[in-house]
C-alpha cells in the first residue's frame, strides 16, 4: 500500500497537521474499500437478492436474542429496585475509574470466559470507548514516536491505524506462515527483533491477539509461554488483545495470559497488559465498550487519566454492570454464543470443502482463514488482488485479502461467517460454489 | 521495561494543587444529613440544576432508553452501529439544539459535524488536526486548567497565554493578542491557531462581539485557525446574549473564505444538559479536510450508540428541548444571584457574569500580601478551615492573584448559602489574623507552592 500525501489546497495560509493529511489511518487499503462496494450494493434476502454479500465485517450477529430476552426481562425491574443508580447520579458519573459495579462485572465475565480458571481484580481495569481506544492508548503509554511494537503477521488491519497513526510508532511484523499453521515461532520473534534493530527501531514490546484475527484461532499455551520469554528476555512489554476470548469455540481450547502469568506467580507479569472488549463477543460495538487490564500499577495509572479521552457512556457502563453481573445469565450466554459460533464454523469450513477450498483449521472468532492460493495464476500480492477484486466484481461476496492484513504469503483471505442469517450464509457458500465451478471449467479448457 | 516519556512526565497535570483539594473533599465530603462540617464541593463546574426535567421527560418518553423505536426493538441496530459518521438522527438533533441555543441565528449542517467522547476529546482531536508536536496554540488567560492535558498531553502541542487582567474585566485586547504572538515567535514556536473558549470558563463572560471581531481579523492577518470552545452556550442566563463566533463570520460576509475554513466550533452535553457521564462531544468545521481527518479519529472515542439513540429523541423533541433551554437558564440566573448576593453581603465581590456555572470571585483583598504564595496559603485555609473546595486562580494560569473560581450549580440551595455563611464565619472570626499572618519561609512551603504552580486539574475526572 503505498502512502500518499493529499495535496494541500493552495489557498490555504496554514496547512493541517501531517497526521491530518497523511495515510497512516490506513483507510485507503483493500480492507475498507470493499466494504465500499457493499455499501453500494448491499444484499438483501428479498429486495436485492444479487447484492454483495457483506463477509469482511467481523461481528458477531448470532446471539442477539439472548441479549434481547434478557433485557427485556429486566429494563425496569434494576432500577426500582434501587440495584442501579438514579439517573442524575448516573448522568453526572464521568470518573475515569469507571462505574466499580461496572469494572466488578467485567471481572467476573473474563473469569467466567477463561472458565474460572484466573481471577480479575476490578482495581486493575480502565475503561475506554472499545478495543480500538484501548490498542492506541497503551501503545502512547508504552512507546515513545519512533519505537516498533512487533506483531505477528497476518495481523488485523486496522492495527495500523490504532497503534500508527497519532502515536508516531512503527509496527515490526513477526512473520508467520502457513507451514507451521502460522504459529509464532522464536525465531520468528529474533528475526522481527533483529529486523528492528537494523532500522534503528527501538523496540518497546510485543502485541498479540490471542485468539487470532485473522486466523480464527487460538495461540497454544506453549507459545504464550515462549512469546512471554522473548518479552523478558528483551526486557519489552507484552500485549495481549484477547478481544475473541468469548468467542473461542470450546473454553478449554482457550489460553489466556492470564493464566500463563497465574502459573508463573507472577513473576512476569508488570509488562503484561491485557485488551478486552464486548464488541465481538456480545456483539455490541455500538456501545463502545473496551478495557485494558494491567498487571503494571503505573501503566494503570497512566491509562486512566488518559483514558479521559475515551471514557465509556456512563448510562452505557450501567446497563452492562447489571447484565454482566447476572452470573446465570452470562454463563448461559457463553455457551449458547459457543455452540452457535461452532456450528456456523462446521456450515462454512464444510461448505467451502464441497467447493474444495481448505482453511486453516480454526477454533475461535467469527471468520475462517481460507486457502485460495490454488485459485491463483501466480502467488503474487497482484494476483491475489485481482482475485479479490473478481470476487467482489462477479461472485459478489466482500472478503479480506490477506494482503490487507499483512500476510507474507499470497492466496489467503479471511472470510466472516457470524454477521449474517444461515441462509445468507448458504446463498454465499453457493455462490462460491459455483465460481469454482466456472473457474475449473475455464481452467480445463 | 520503561514506559514512553508521555507516560512518566508531568504534561498530564494532575500532581496538582488539586490534588489537595479534592483529596480533602473526597476525605471528607459535606452531606447535609450525615456529614454537615464536611467539605462542600465548589470546584466541580457541573450543572445539577435542570434534571427533574430530563427526568420527567424520560418518564414520559421511555421508548428512547429502552432501545424502543415507536414500540419496536431496534437494540440490535444500536448494538451493531458504530459508524463514524454518527447516528444521523442525533446529529440532525445536534445541530437544531445548538442553532436554538444560538437563537436560530446560525445554521449548521450535520455532514460537519463530527462526535466525540466529549468535548475533552473533541479539543484533543482538533490540535491533532491542526497542529504538529513542538508548534503553539495561543489562549487567553485565565483559562480551564484541563487544557495543559487535553491540548498538550499526547500531542506535543505548547500553549502561549494571551494575558487577559481585571484592568479591563479580562476582555481580549488586540495589542494583548499580537504579544502573545510575538512571545511564541521569540520562543522558536510556530502558532498555528488561537483556541478560546466563549462563554468562558471560569470567567462566566459571554465573548464582546468588538472580541470576536478582534479574533477573526487576527487569524485572518496571521493565516491561523480560531478554536471557539463554546459548550457553556446553553448557559447564558443574562445579556448580552450569546454571540457564536459563526455568526460573526456570516455577518461580515465571511463564507467562501480561507478565513472560514479555518474556524471550528467544539460543543458538548455535559454544561448545557448536565451529561458528563454520557460523553457527548463534537467538533463542527467548515473545512471538509478537518471534519475528514477528525471524523477517522473519532474511531478513538466515539459516542456508544445507545446514548446517541436516547439524545437524538430527547433533543429532537421539539416540546421539550426549547423549553429545557429556557428554564435551565432561569435557574442558572437565580443561582448566580444568589451566590453573588450572599458574597457582596460579606464584602466579597465577583466579575459581572452572565453565563456559565461559575463565579469568578475577587478574594484580593484576603490576600496577605499580592503574591500566589498568599494566594495558595488562603486557598488552604479556605479548603481545611472553612471546608470549601474552590479553584484558586493560579490553576487557571491566571495573572494576578486573589482569584478563584467558585461553583453554585452542582449543590442545592440549602448547600450554597451554607457555604456562603461558613465564609461569613470565616472572615468574622480570622479578619484580624490573617492581617498580622506570619509569611513563614520554610522551604518545605516553598516545594509545596512550586508543586502546586505546576498544576493543571483534578484527581479524580471531574471537569472545568
Amino acid at each position: 500500500m503505498a502512502i500518499k500525501s493529499l495535496e494541500q489546497p493552495s489557498s490555504a495560509a496554514v496547512s493541517l497537521s501531517k497526521i491530518a493529511v497523511s495515510d497512516t489511518h490506513g483507510e485507503d487499503s483493500p480492507y475498507f474499500a470493499g466494504w465500499k462496494a457493499y455499501d453500494e450494493n448491499p444484499y438483501d434476502e428479498s429486495s436485492n437478492p444479487s447484492g454483495v454479500i457483506q463477509m469482511g465485517l467481523a461481528e458477531n450477529q448470532v446471539s442477539f436474542d439472548l441479549l434481547e430476552k434478557y433485557l427485556e426481562k429486566n429494563s425496569s425491574d434494576a432500577i426500582s429496585s434501587g440495584r442501579v443508580s438514579s439517573f442524575r447520579e448516573n448522568a453526572l458519573f464521568q470518573d475515569y475509574h469507571g462505574l466499580l459495579s461496572f469494572r466488578e462485572a467485567m471481572a467476573s465475565f473474563m473469569g467466567q470466559i477463561r472458565g474460572g480458571r484466573v481471577k480479575f481484580d476490578s482495581e486493575r481495569f480502565v475503561i475506554t470507548a472499545g478495543a480500538t481506544a484501548a490498542n492506541e492508548l497503551l501503545t502512547f503509554i508504552l512507546a515513545d514516536p519512533g519505537d516498533a511494537l512487533l506483531v505477528p503477521t497476518p495481523y488485523y488491519p486496522g492495527f495500523d491505524r490504532d497503534l500508527r497513526w497519532r502515536t508516531g510508532v512503527n509496527i515490526v511484523p513477526i512473520h508467520c506462515d502457513s507451514s507451521n499453521g502460522f504459529e509464532i515461532t522464536p525465531a520468528a520473534l529474533d528475526s522481527a527483533y533483529s529486523d528492528a534493530e537494523s532500522r534503528g527501531l527501538r523496540v518497546r514490546g510485543v502485541l498479540i491477539t490471542n485468539p487470532s484475527n485473522p486466523l480464527g484461532a487460538t495461540v497454544k499455551r506453549a507459545v504464550l509461554e515462549h512469546v512471554l520469554d522473548f518479552s523478558v528476555r528483551k526486557n519489552i512489554h507484552l500485549v495481549s488483545d484477547e478481544i475473541y476470548s468469548g468467542s473461542a469455540f470450546s473454553d478449554r481450547e482457550f489460553v489466556s495470559i492470564a493464566e500463563v502469568l497465574d502459573a508463573r506467580g507472577h513473576r512476569d507479569s508488570e509488562r503484561c497488559h491485557i485488551v478486552y472488549s464486548l464488541s465481538k463477543d456480545l456483539g455490541l460495538p455500538g456501545f463502545r465498550v473496551g478495557t485494558i487490564y494491567s498487571y503494571n500499577d503505573a501503566v494503570v495509572t497512566t491509562a486512566r487519566r488518559m483514558s479521559s479521552f475515551t471514557l465509556i457512556s456512563s448510562q452505557t457502563q450501567q446497563l452492562l454492570a447489571t447484565m454482566l453481573s447476572d452470573e446465570e445469565f452470562t454463563e448461559g450466554y457463553i455457551e449458547t454464543n459457543r455452540e452457535r459460533l461452532r456450528r456456523r464454523y462446521r456450515m462454512i469450513v464444510d461448505g467451502l470443502g464441497q467447493a474444495g477450498i481448505e482453511c486453516l483449521k480454526g477454533n475461535a472468532g467469527l471468520f475462517c482463514w481460507m486457502n485460495l492460493s490454488p485459485l491463483l495464476k501466480e502467488e503474487t500480492v497482484e494476483e491475489e488482488l485481482a482475485l479479490w477484486e473478481c470476487i467482489l466484481r462477479e461472485v459478489r461476496l466482500n472478503i479480506s485479502p490477506g494482503v490487507s492484513c499483512h500476510c507474507a504469503e499470497p492466496g489467503w483471505f479471511r472470510i466472516c461467517f457470524a454477521n449474517m442469517s444461515e441462509q445468507t450464509l448458504q446463498v454465499a457458500l453457493a455462490r462460491i460454489h459455483d465460481y469454482v465451478e466456472r473457474m475449473r471449467e475455464n481452467g480445463d479448457k | 521495561m520503561t514506559l514512553s516519556k508521555k507516560a512518566t512526565c508531568n504534561s498530564h497535570g494532575q500532581d496538582s494543587s488539586y490534588f489537595l483539594g479534592w483529596e480533602e473533599y473526597e476525605k471528607n465530603p459535606y452531606d447535609q444529613l450525615h456529614n454537615p462540617n464536611g467539605i462542600i464541593q465548589m470546584g466541580l463546574a457541573e450543572n445539577q440544576l435542570s434534571f427533574d426535567l430530563l427526568e420527567s421527560w424520560l418518564a414520559e418518553n421511555p421508548d428512547a432508553a429502552s432501545f424502543k423505536r415507536d414500540g419496536q426493538s431496534i437494540f440490535r441496530e444500536l448494538a451493531l452501529f458504530q459508524d463514524y459518521h454518527g447516528l444521523p438522527a442525533f446529529k440532525n438533533a445536534m445541530v437544531k439544539f445548538m442553532s436554538e441555543i444560538r437563537g436560530n441565528k446560525v445554521k449548521f449542517n450535520p455532514n460537519k459535524l463530527v462526535l466525540t467522547a466529549g468535548a475533552t476529546s473533541a479539543n484533543e482531536t482538533l490540535i491533532f488536526c491542526l497542529a504538529e508536536p513542538g508548534e503553539a496554540v495561543l489562549l487567553p488567560t485565565p483559562y480551564y486548567p484541563g487544557f495543559d492535558r487535553d491540548l498538550k498531553w499526547r500531542t506535543g502541542v505548547e500553549i502561549v497565554p494571551i494575558h487577559c487582567t481585571s484592568s479591563n474585566g479580562y476582555r481580549i485586547t488586540g495589542p494583548a493578542l499580537e504579544e502573545a504572538y510575538q512571545t511564541a515567535q521569540k520562543r522558536n514556536l510556530k502558532v498555528k491557531g488561537v483556541l478560546v473558549t466563549n462563554p468562558s470558563n471560569p470567567l462566566g463572560i459571554t465573548l464582546t462581539r468588538n472580541e470576536l471581531n478582534l479574533l477573526v481579523d487576527f487569524i485572518d492577518a496571521k493565516g491561523i485557525h480560531l478554536i471557539s470552545d463554546e459548550i457553556y452556550s446553553g448557559t447564558v442566563f443574562d445579556s448580552p446574549s450569546f454571540v457564536s463566533i459563526m455568526e460573526v463570520l456570516v455577518n461580515r460576509n465571511y463564507m467562501n473564505t480561507d478565513v472560514w475554513d479555518r474556524v471550528h466550533i467544539v460543543y458538548s452535553l455535559s454544561k448545557d444538559l448536565g451529561l458528563p457521564g454520557f460523553r457527548v462531544g463534537a467538533i463542527y468545521s467548515n473545512d471538509d479536510m478537518v471534519v475528514a481527518a477528525a471524523t477517522k479519529m473519532s474511531s478513538f472515542g466515539l459516542v456508544s450508540s445507545q446514548t446517541q439513540y436516547l439524545l437524538s429523541a430527547m433533543l429532537s423533541d421539539d416540546k421539550f428541548a426549547p423549553n429545557y433551554v429556557v428554564e435551565n437558564q432561569k435557574r442558572l440566573k437565580s443561582r448566580h444571584a444568589m451566590l453573588v448576593r450572599g458574597l457582596k453581603s460579606i464584602g466579597i465581590s465577583c466579575l459581572k457574569s452572565n453565563a456559565g456555572l461559575f463565579c469568578w470571585v475577587d478574594m484580593r483583598h484576603l490576600l496577605a500580601a499580592n503574591t500566589f504564595e498568599a494566594e495558595i496559603d488562603l486557598w488552604k485555609k479556605i479548603v481545611y478551615e472553612v471546608g470549601l473546595n474552590i479553584s484558586p486562580g493560579s490553576s487557571c494560569h491566571c495573572d494576578e492573584p486573589g482569584w478563584f473560581r467558585v461553583c453554585f450549580a452542582n449543590m442545592s440551595e440549602d448547600t450554597l448559602n451554607q457555604a456562603v455563611q461558613r465564609m461569613k464565619a470565616f472572615l468574622e472570626a480570622g479578619r484580624s489574623v490573617e492581617a498580622g499572618q506570619n509569611q513563614s519561609k520554610s522551604s518545605r512551603r516553598k516545594s509545596f507552592t512550586k508543586w502546586v504552580f505546576r498544576l493543571s486539574f483534578q484527581d479524580r475526572d471531574r471537569e472545568r
